[in-house]
């Protein structure tokens, strides 16, 4: 018999309508507990490199907003580094990479305040320029993972390691956010025939 | 140098269609995830210093309470180990936690349920694991709750639970249950898990030997992230 791990996973459980509580309690008029909500802030002082916002939507099969979800987006400095130890080189000690926002309750729109991800090059490999997305939210038993590329990026994303295994290119544009002015604005779709693609992460 | 984690085991985690748990019927992709080895991105992930932590964080008993009051409730602690498959303590990662209160009532403004608030809770809370993977919390055991699914859903008494690991491939939000309860084996969500082993070991146990006499049971509940691969120390010939 193969070799089996001493171990299973846990396994995941829907997030539920009050994540928030949770995670983000502030922002559910929960205050006192904690000084601040963790991930709200990316950018700590003076980051290196562009300042970005990014603002997603994330539609049900109906083509309606989930107002009720949380989104964290994690990604590399302007350099290309992660602010983690698994990194293992210096990263802006400004920029933490990591964000959680819940939805604007009346246009469900997702809003990071944020650096443009430099290209990541690790371990001879070159990634262009791109955000991990990871979806929770009531009726989600599993958290969803996706990417956000950058449509200003036409030459990186072409060579891109993720996006070139995609066979379906028709689908490559649901992972690539469209610039305007210093905003990049994404659309997720859980269903239907624009459904984003989701990555087993 | 970061080499991966194993891969997931789809089968021990609910599918994303689950009509039982209706609202799963228009949240779920219907195309197949798209496999991927993984990057440094997925093999990296955010951390958080124990300065994070605040003193009363890990304690729901009383971080909501006014001064000399607490929470309502049967007053429990909930403890265990954040490991990996090969049983390897996950350290100093960040556990989240939040639940309803004794009543099963939220504080939320979109919980209407019959049942009052408790002015001395608010249902959230966090810590850091130890260098063992170790972690403990106190709170007062929730209650079971209705919830608009079928005509008459119950869930049984839960903590949500959101943990991070040392990357982001690891990112993992559960619910934990206790032990004993009839509710589980009829809950919709409990069961958009179908590996009954799964389930069994999503729901705590009473932990008599930790209990505090005359003051707070015990509940043991462990979770276990993926596991991270071994580096390959492969020596490559010239031209290969
Ligand atoms: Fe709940």
């Amino acid at each position: 018999m193969p070799y089996a791990p001493k171990l299973q996973e846990s396994a995941s459980q829907t997030a539920g309508p009050y994540v928030h509580i949770g995670c983000m309690p502030n922002t559910v008029g929960i205050h006192g507990v904690y000084d601040h909500d963790l991930g709200h802030e990316m950018i700590t002082g003076d980051a290196q490199g562009e300042r970005i916002k990014l603002e997603a939507i994330v539609y049900d099969g109906s083509g309606t907003p989930l107002k009720d979800a949380m989104v964290e987006i994690w990604q590399a400095d302007a350099n290309g580094v992660y602010n983690s130890p698994e990194d293992g080189r210096p990263s802006d000690p400004h920029f933490t990479g990591w964000g959680r926002q819940h939805a604007d309750h009346d246009t469900g729109v997702f809003t990071f305040e944020t650096v443009k991800p430099g290209a990541v090059t690790y371990n001879g490999v070159t990634q262009a320029p791109h955000v991990l997305v990871w979806i929770t939210a009531r009726g989600i038993n599993l958290g969803l993972a996706t990417r956000i590329y950058f449509d200003d990026e036409t030459e990186a994303n072409a060579a891109d390691p993720f996006l070139s295994r995609i066979e379906l290119k028709v689908r490559v544009p649901s992972l690539i956010a469209k610039r305007d002015g210093n905003t990049y604005r994404h659309e997720i779709y859980l269903q239907g025939d624009n459904e984003t693609i989701f990555f087993d992460l | 140098m970061s080499s991966g984690y194993y891969p997931r085991d789809l089968d021990l985690h609910p599918k994303a269609y689950t009509p039982g748990y209706r609202t799963t019927v228009l949240r779920s992709p219907q195309k197949a995830l798209i496999g991927f080895d993984g990057s440094i991105t997925e093999f990296t992930g955010p951390t958080f210093g124990h300065n994070t932590i605040g003193e009363f964080d890990n304690n729901l008993i009383v971080n909501y309470a006014k001064p000399g009051e607490s929470a309502i409730g049967e007053r429990i602690m909930v403890h265990g180990y954040v490991l990996d498959e090969e049983a390897r303590p996950v350290r100093n990662t960040l556990v989240e936690f939040w639940q309803a209160n004794a009543g099963g009532r939220y504080r939320h403004k979109k919980d209407t349920y019959l049942a009052p608030l408790d002015p001395n809770f608010g249902g959230c809370g966090r810590t850091m694991t130890r260098d063992d993977g170790y972690f403990q919390f106190f709170t007062i055991r929730p209650g079971a709750y209705p919830w608009p699914n079928g005509k008459n859903d119950w869930r049984p008494a839960h903590i949500h639970f959101s943990v991070f690991g040392t990357a982001f491939a690891q990112r993992l939000i559960t619910q934990m249950y206790f032990e004993g309860d009839p509710n589980i084996a009829i809950c919709p969500i409990v069961n958009t898990i179908t590996d009954k082993s799964a389930i069994d070991r999503l729901t705590a146990r009473l932990d008599m030997h930790n209990s505090r006499p005359h003051d707070m049971r015990a509940y043991r509940f462990d979770i276990v992230l993926r596991g991270k691969r071994s580096t390959m120390f492969e020596n490559r010939k010239e031209g290969n």
